[in-house]
C-alpha cells in the first residue's frame, strides 16, 4: 500500500525525469543538428511539467476570488512556465535558423561531417557572404 | 493541388474563427487563463494558415516582412510606455494604480494595455519567424 | 538630481530604468533604416546607463542597500530589484565596458556586419546588455533566468554574426551548452520553489533554513542542479567546451564586449547565491563544496594556460586564458576569507578591463592585418607602435605585473590564500604567472623581435575611434592597478558583505 502511495503521489516527478534524461541522451548522443535541438525541447519541457504539476491542485480552480470556489491552484508556476516556454520557442527558432544557415554553409547538418570540413579548413575558414 | 478548393473554403471559414478566438482569449485574459502570449500565437497560427493556403506573396502583400519588423518592436515600446507612464507620475515602474482612481479598474486597464503589447509583438514575431524560413527555402 | 515632471525622482527609479532604457532603446533601434542613427543612439544609451550605474554605486555607498518593487508589489510577492555594493559594481564594469567599446563599434561594426543589419545587430547588442544588466540587478531567481535567457539568445546572435562559417557552429554549440545550463540553472529554481514556496532571494535564504531539515534531499538536489548550471554559463573548468571558439569566431565588436563582461555576471551570480543565500541559510562544511571548487579552479588555470601556450591564434589564445582567470576569480571562492574574496572580486572588474583591453587591440589586429594568427603578424609592433603597447600592458596584466591591475587581485588571492593556511595555493598561483609569462611572452617576441613580415609592410595604425577605446582602456588598467582606492576599496566592502551572511 506504501508503494502504492509513493507511486501515485511522485509520478509527476518520474515523468519528468525520464523526459530529462531522455533529452538530455538526445542532444550528447545523436550527430544531426536538429535532432539535438528536439532533444533540446523535450530536455526543457521536463521543466515545465515540473512546475506546473507542482503547483496543480486536483479540483483547483484559477485563482479569481468568489464564493463559489474554495481550492485554488497556485497561478505563479503557471506564469513562470508560461515566460519559460516563450523563452523555449526563441531557443528553437533561433537553433533551427542556425541550422539552416550551417546547412547553406557546409552543406550537411551532421555534426561529425562538418567538424571534419572544419578540420580541413580551420586556418582558412571560408568567409560566408550575406547574412540576413 | 486537387483539393485546393477544399483548403481554401475551410480555410475561409476557419481563419475568422481563429482570430475571434483569439480575441476572446486576449480580452477575458484577466478573468481566465489566457491572455496575449496565447492570442498573439493564434493570431499568428491564423496569418500562417492563410500563407500556406493561399501562398506566401499574397499573404505579404498584405502584412509585408517590413510591416512585421517595425511592429514587433512596436509592442514592445507599447508595453515599456505603461510602464513609464507610471514611472512619470512618481510610482514604480508598471506601477498600474496611476491609470484610474479605482484600483481594480487600474489594474483592468493596465493589464489589456501591456497584453495589446505583447499581443502585437507576439504575433509579429511569429510571422516574422515564419517569413524568414519561407525566405531562406526560396 | 533633476525632477523631469512632478513625483518623478530620477534617482528612485534606476534600479529599474536600468534594465528598462536599454530594453526600450534596443526596440527602437530595431525600428530604424539607417546605421549611423542605431550607433548614436546605442552610444548615447550605453553612457547613459554608465551614469546611471555611478549614481546607483554613489547611492549605495552613501544610504546602504536600495530595495525596489516593481509593478508596486512588495517583495516577497512581487519582483525586488535590490542593489547593494555587490552589485553596484557589477553594473559599473559591464556599464562601463558597454560604453566604452561603443566608438570602437563605429568601425568594426563597419567591417564585420552587412551594412543592411546594423540595426538589428545594435539591437542585439542593447538586448544582450540589458539582459547582463538584468541578471545582476535582479533579486529574483527567476528573474535572473529570464535575463538570463535574454542575454544568451542575444549572445548567440552576435556571435553566429560573424564573418567566418564556423562562427555558425560555435553558435550552435554554445545555444546548446548555454541553453543546457540555464535550463538546469531553472531546475533547481523550481525544486527550490517546491521546498521554500518563494523565489525572493533574500526570502529563500529565510526559508532554506527549515526547509533543509524537512527536505534536506531536495534542497541539496537544487543547490547541486543550481550550480552546475551556473557553472555551465561561467565556463567553469571542465564546462568551458563552448568558450573559446565561441570568441574566436564571433565578429571582434561582440568578442571584447562578451568576454569583459558576460561570464563575469554569470560569476557575480554564483557569488550571490553561494555567499548570500545559500551560504547564509545552510552549512557547507559537511559537504566537500569547497574543495570541488579548488580543485576544479586550480584545474581550469593550469590546463587553460597550458592549451594558450600551444595556441597560434591570438584571439584563442586569450579565449583560453579567460577560462583560466576564470579559475582564479573561483580560486578566491575557495578560499572564502576577506583578502581572497576580495581578490575574486577584484579580479572579476580586473579581468573585465584587461580582457576588454586585449581583445580590442587584437580586434584592431584583425581589422588592419587581416589575421591573429602570430605565424602572420611578426615584426608588428614597428607598424602598429600603440596597439602593440596597449597589448603588451594589457598582457603584463594578465601576468600579473606590479603597477598592473592583475598584480592586485593576484596580491590578495596570495594573501588569502595564506591566511587561510593554503601555502601551496599561493605557489600554484605564483607557478601559474609564470605560464601566463610564456603565452603573453609568445605574442611580444614575435611581434617586436621579428623581422616585419610581408604582409604587414603596409599595415597602419586603426582609426582613431578604434584607438581611443584601447589607449582608454589601457590607462585604465595602469591606473587601477596603481591606485587601489577605488577597486580595492569597494572590493573589501562587497568582501566583507558577502561573507557576512555566510554561515560556517
Amino acid at each position: 500500500m506504501q508503494v502504492f502511495e509513493i507511486v501515485a503521489s511522485y509520478y509527476n516527478y518520474a515523468i519528468t525525469i525520464f523526459l530529462m534524461l531522455s533529452g538530455l541522451y538526445i542532444v550528447i548522443a545523436h550527430g544531426n543538428l536538429v535532432k539535438k535541438l528536439i532533444g533540446l525541447a523535450l530536455f526543457q519541457t521536463a521543466v515545465y511539467l515540473l512546475y506546473i504539476s507542482s503547483a496543480k491542485i486536483i479540483g483547483g480552480s484559477a485563482p479569481i476570488i468568489d464564493e463559489r470556489f474554495a481550492v485554488y491552484s497556485n497561478p505563479l508556476p503557471h506564469v513562470l512556465i508560461l515566460t519559460a516556454i516563450v523563452v523555449g520557442v526563441g531557443t528553437l527558432a533561433l537553433g533551427l535558423a542556425l541550422v539552416i544557415r550551417i546547412h547553406e554553409a557546409y552543406g550537411t547538418i551532421e555534426e561529425d561531417e562538418i567538424l571534419k570540413d572544419m578540420d580541413k579548413s580551420e586556418y582558412c575558414g571560408r568567409k560566408v557572404e550575406g547574412h540576413q | 493541388m486537387k483539393f485546393e478548393a477544399i483548403f481554401r473554403v475551410v480555410a475561409k471559414i476557419l481563419i475568422p474563427l481563429i482570430v475571434l478566438f483569439a480575441f476572446y482569449v486576449h480580452f477575458h485574459g484577466d478573468f481566465s487563463p489566457g491572455g496575449g502570449f496565447q492570442a498573439g500565437v493564434m493570431i499568428a497560427a491564423a496569418a500562417i494558415l492563410y500563407a500556406v493556403v493561399f501562398g506566401v506573396d499574397e499573404a505579404q502583400s498584405i502584412l509585408s516582412q517590413r510591416a512585421v519588423a517595425f511592429l514587433a518592436p512596436f509592442g514592445v515600446l507599447l508595453y515599456a510606455a505603461v510602464g513609464l507612464c507610471a514611472l512619470l507620475s512618481g510610482k514604480n515602474f508598471l506601477d498600474y494604480t496611476v491609470l484610474a482612481h479605482h484600483s481594480k479598474h487600474a489594474h483592468h486597464i493596465g493589464i489589456l494595455l501591456i497584453e495589446i503589447g505583447v499581443i502585437i509583438t507576439v504575433s509579429c514575431t511569429m510571422i516574422a519567424i515564419f517569413y524568414a524560413f519561407v525566405d531562406r527555402s526560396r | 538630481m533633476s525632477a523631469i515632471e512632478e513625483g518623478f525622482v530620477l534617482k528612485e527609479h534606476l534600479p529599474a530604468l536600468i534594465v528598462v532604457v536599454p530594453m526600450v532603446v534596443a526596440a527602437a533601434v530595431a525600428m530604424t533604416r539607417n546605421n549611423r542613427v542605431a550607433w548614436a543612439a546605442s552610444t548615447i544609451v550605453t553612457w547613459a546607463l554608465f551614469v546611471f550605474s555611478a549614481m546607483l554605486l554613489a547611492e549605495v555607498t552613501n544610504v546602504g542597500e536600495i530595495s525596489y518593487s516593481l509593478g508596486g508589489w512588495p517583495p516577497p510577492y512581487g519582483i525586488e530589484y535590490r542593489v547593494d555594493i555587490v552589485n553596484a559594481l557589477i553594473l559599473m564594469l559591464v556599464s562601463g565596458i558597454g560604453a566604452v567599446v561603443m566608438p570602437y563599434a563605429l568601425r568594426a561594426v563597419d567591417k564585420d556586419i552587412h551594412a543592411g543589419m546594423h540595426p538589428w545587430f545594435y539591437c542585439t547588442y542593447l538586448l544582450c546588455l540589458c539582459g547582463l544588466l538584468g541578471m545582476t540587478v535582479t533579486g529574483d531567481a527567476f528573474n535572473i533566468f529570464v535575463f538570463m535567457e535574454i542575454s544568451s539568445l542575444a549572445t548567440y546572435v552576435l556571435i553566429a554574426l560573424g564573418r567566418r562559417r564556423e562562427a555558425l557552429l560555435s553558435a550552435y554549440q554554445y545555444l546548446v551548452m548555454g541553453t543546457i545550463g540555464a535550463t538546469l540553472y531553472v531546475i533547481g529554481v523550481g525544486l527550490l520553489y517546491i521546498v521554500t514556496g518563494s523565489l525572493n532571494l533574500s526570502d529563500i535564504a529565510g526559508r532554506l533554513g527549515p526547509a533543509m531539515s524537512d527536505h534536506s534531499r531536495s534542497v541539496m538536489a537544487g543547490i547541486a542542479f543550481i550550480f552546475t548550471g551556473l557553472s555551465l554559463k561561467l565556463a567553469l573548468f571542465p564546462l568551458h567546451f563552448w568558450l573559446p571558439n565561441a570568441y574566436a569566431f564571433a565578429p571582434s565588436f561582440a568578442t571584447i564586449f562578451l568576454a569583459a563582461t558576460a561570464t563575469k555576471v554569470a560569476i557575480y551570480v554564483f557569488l550571490r547565491l553561494y555567499f548570500s543565500v545559500f551560504g547564509a541559510a545552510i552549512s557547507f562544511s559537511q559537504f566537500p563544496v569547497v574543495e570541488v571548487i579548488l580543485v576544479l579552479s586550480l584545474a581550469a588555470i593550469f590546463t587553460a594556460s597550458f592549451l594558450a601556450i600551444y595556441e597560434d591564434s591570438i584571439v584563442r589564445m586569450l579565449a583560453y586564458s579567460s577560462v583560466a582567470q576564470i579559475g582564479y576569480i573561483t580560486l578566491g571562492v575557495a578560499i572564502a576569507n576577506k583578502a581572497g574574496l576580495t581578490g575574486s572580486i577584484v579580479h572579476l572588474v580586473n579581468h573585465g578591463l584587461m580582457k576588454a583591453l586585449l581583445f580590442a587591440a587584437v580586434g584592431a589586429i584583425i581589422f588592419r592585418v587581416g589575421t591573429d594568427k602570430l605565424s602572420k603578424i611578426s615584426g608588428l609592433g614597428f607598424k602598429m607602435p600603440v596597439t602593440t603597447a596597449a597589448f603588451v600592458v594589457g598582457g603584463l596584466s594578465i601576468i600579473g605585473v606590479p603597477s598592473t591591475v592583475g598584480f592586485v587581485s593576484k596580491w590578495y588571492l596570495g594573501v588569502g590564500a595564506v591566511n587561510a593556511g593554503l601555502w601551496p595555493v599561493t605557489l600554484a598561483i605564483m607557478v601559474s604567472s609564470l605560464l601566463a609569462v610564456l603565452y603573453i611572452g609568445r605574442v611580444i617576441e614575435v611581434v617586436y623581435f621579428n623581422p616585419v613580415c610581408e604582409r604587414c609592410v603596409k599595415v597602419k595604425e586603426p582609426p582613431l575611434s578604434m584607438l581611443a577605446p584601447i589607449i582608454l582602456l589601457a590607462i585604465a588598467t595602469v591606473y587601477f592597478g596603481l591606485d587601489t582606492s577605488f577597486t580595492g576599496d569597494i572590493a573589501i566592502k562587497a568582501a566583507e558583505q558577502l561573507l557576512e551572511g555566510l554561515k560556517q
